[in-house]
């Protein structure tokens, strides 16, 4: 999906090319632009327009309880010099850590099992020796179809500290009742917590993965088995790179989507950030402040940071992409 | 040894190597699944009580001379007459004592009334396997699932058919016509997948407060009609494998632009179409965060997930009914999938490998 996208933005069309455009061109391009309006209208009206009115917001002092008729005060840079200096977004004190930090943080343990557990399982999934491949396969991905209501409630079931599963599975395995974790109640298990309960949105990934590794070709491997490689060395030298796009595409997307990441506390923990300040996400810390306290020019204000900040992360991305992620049938230059 | 060992045993080995260890792991992969089963099946004495079986269960009773007895696990060789069995029994309680007890066996009742020498209270209790059907109905009811059901069954339905129309429109545009600048629109279409939702929500919320449509489903339903990158890229991926010159043959025998789109591409797309569809359906049903902003003021509007989501506060306590709840809610989804996963997967390729 995002080869084009990595070859950069293409030229905007001169005005002298649309002068040059014979009448049945124009005609095209006319029939062409009717059938894409639907879209194009919607981009205008639901993103363009919106996004301006935001980065309008923010140097304006707005709630959502203000009413049409009153003229909306200037605010100057004054949204900004609190986003900058706010300790709710910065702060890097344990205990009172910023939700950008918490965010970031949080993004960097659940990103590698976002991407080497479906990753593991579509290899296992390709394994010559697996039986009922097709079973193992619509099973895996299953629970993704799941509400993610439903699904947080059930993991928060299998993690309550007193009822649940797992933990009555570690007291079997010998664990003492003392020292079983906490988890969603427990600053330091929180964290996993989360990430346990991301585990049922893996089948996404772990099936653009598979079919990934469908498309290597078998002819590589017998070569490389030829000259001798081990399967550390044809997993480096030949499953990777033919992969590296699909890998590239599940990590651009698990990166903008834990940028976002505020749902689960939401509905975990409701939003709180308990315990103890540490599920205070950016994205929750934004949500309170336009729907729980109506302020809309700073949430507008913290909106355009993150997606500078989200853009700055996918340039840089795509920046790395030309050095590791190759695409089958185009020429490296 | 190792060089006794036949090739093919060794295949065989691995295959049940590999498979059983990828049948553990789908196991605790899915073992929340069970857990919401049974305890959506249990009472709530059974939750309260330490060390109770995990599938749902009651403790055994037995009916003793037209009253409820309780059973105990006894070993026998405390009771009179059977001093030499190493055996345990399951008995009925008739009269309780610290020191002794008095019991009657339902197995043989012929035995009569007994004592054993034991403390009731030190003793184990027989389960027997029970569920309760009844945690459905509660939830069923005082949720009045039948109108979150309703609701939200309105909500898919009617955005899958906004999504079809627009996307299928707005992918026959990139692929089949040339134009310049098409390359650039698809470009910043597929960019608004990085676009966080903050960005556009606000000033979209506040639009929708000023006309009226927060608290109704238009604000949720009516974009759906002006396409998204997604099934878009998904369309057009697909629109790309059939042959122009199919296009080109309906064209020269007079058919217009839309012509071709519905007699010539569509009939045979039916499978990028039907997996737009399953998706979008899932979608819509599992959404959460659109239906809680514009419509957690208005309880009648609300869909499954919201309703879903208060539970934690309401029956924070019953976790029985919590499951049952979630239980309740993703049937569909469940259904849906099992009789359309072919659907899912082939679109979820196209998405993620097709460059």
């Amino acid at each position: 999906m995002f080869q084009e996208l990595q070859r950069g933005l293409p030229k905007l069309p001169t005005l002298r090319a649309y002068r040059e455009m014979t009448p049945l061109k124009r005609r095209e391009m006319r029939e062409g632009l009717l059938f894409i309006s639907p879209w194009l209208v919607g981009f205008l009206i639901f993103t363009l327009l919106p996004m301006v009115a935001s980065l309008i917001f923010s140097f304006l002092d707005l709630k959502i309880t203000d009413g049409i008729t009153s003229a909306p005060k200037f605010a100057g840079l004054d949204n900004y010099v609190q986003l900058f200096q706010d300790p709710q977004i910065w702060s890097l004190q344990s205990g009172t850590r910023g939700s950008l930090w918490i965010t970031i943080f949080f993004g960097i343990i659940a990103l590698p099992v976002g991407i080497f557990l479906p990753l593991g399982i579509a290899l296992l999934m390709n394994n010559r020796h697996l039986k009922g491949q097709m079973a193992f396969r619509s099973a895996f991905y299953m629970p993704y179809i799941i509400p993610f209501v439903a699904a947080v409630f059930l993991w928060g079931g299998m993690l309550n500290p007193e009822t649940g599963w797992i933990n009555r599975a570690l007291m079997a395995l010998g664990m003492p009742r003392e020292s079983v974790p906490n988890w969603a109640n427990d600053i330091n298990w929180v964290y996993p917590t989360y990430v346990i309960m991301g585990i049922w949105g893996i089948g996404n990934a772990m099936l653009i993965f598979l079919a990934g590794l469908q498309g290597v070709p078998t002819e590589l491997y017998d070569a490389a088995k030829v000259d001798g490689a081990n399967a550390w060395q044809s997993f480096r030298k030949i499953t990777f790179p033919m992969i590296s796009p699909v890998v590239f595409y599940i990590l651009v997307l698990s990166v903008v989507g834990l940028f976002q990441f505020f749902l689960i506390p939401l509905v975990v923990n409701q939003g709180t950030g308990r315990p103890g300040g540490a599920t205070m996400f950016f994205n929750l810390y934004l949500y309170k402040t336009f729907f729980t306290f109506q302020n809309m020019s700073y949430g507008a204000t913290m909106a355009w940071l993150l997606f500078f900040l989200i853009m700055i992360v996918t340039v840089f991305l795509f920046g790395t992409a030309r050095y590791w992620v190759y695409y089958a049938g185009e020429r490296r230059s | 040894m190792a060089a006794t060992i036949s090739p093919k045993t060794r295949t065989i080995a691995k295959t049940v190597l590999i498979t059983g260890f990828t049948l553990i792991l789908l196991l605790m992969f899915l073992s929340p699944f069970a857990f919401m089963v049974f305890t959506s099946l249990k009472t709530p004495e059974q939750i309260g009580i330490i060390g109770a079986p995990i599938w749902p269960a009651a403790v055994a009773t037995f009916e003793y001379n037209g009253k409820e007895l309780d059973m105990f696990t006894v070993p026998m060789n405390t009771c009179a007459g059977s001093e030499d069995s190493s055996a345990k029994g399951n008995l009925a309680i008739v009269k309780k004592g610290t020191r002794a007890s008095v019991f009657i066996d339902p197995d043989d009742m012929e035995r009569g009334e007994f004592t054993c020498a034991v403390s009731w209270r030190a003793l184990d209790r027989p389960w027997e396997f029970s569920p309760t059907f009844s945690n459905y109905t509660e939830v069923w009811n005082s949720i009045d699932f039948p109108r979150l059901l309703w609701n939200t069954t309105f909500y898919a339905i009617m955005s899958t058919i906004g999504v079809l129309i627009s996307c299928t429109l707005v992918a026959y545009g990139f692929s089949r016509f040339d134009f310049p600048g098409r390359d650039f629109l698809f470009i910043v279409l597929i960019s608004t997948i990085f676009l966080p939702a903050f960005v556009t929500v606000i000033p979209t919320y506040a639009f929708f407060q000023r006309i009226g449509w927060v608290g109704t489903w238009l604000p949720l339903i009516v974009p759906t009609f002006f396409a998204n990158a997604f099934d878009v890229f998904l369309l057009r991926q697909y629109f790309m494998t059939i042959p122009r010159e199919m296009d080109e043959a309906a064209m020269i025998d007079g058919a217009s632009r839309f012509r071709v789109l519905w007699s010539v591409l569509l009939p045979q797309s039916y499978p990028v179409l039907l997996a737009v569809t399953v998706f979008h359906i899932v979608y819509a049903w599992n959404d959460f965060f659109g239906p809680l902003i514009y419509l957690s003021t208005n309880r009648a509007a609300w869909p499954v997930s919201v309703a879903l989501s208060t539970f934690n506060g309401i029956y924070g306590q019953k976790p029985q009914l919590i499951q049952a709840g979630a239980l309740l809610t993703l049937i569909l989804p469940l259904l849906l999938f099992i009789f359309a996963q072919r659907f899912f997967v082939q679109g979820i390729v196209i998405t993620g490998v097709d460059k």
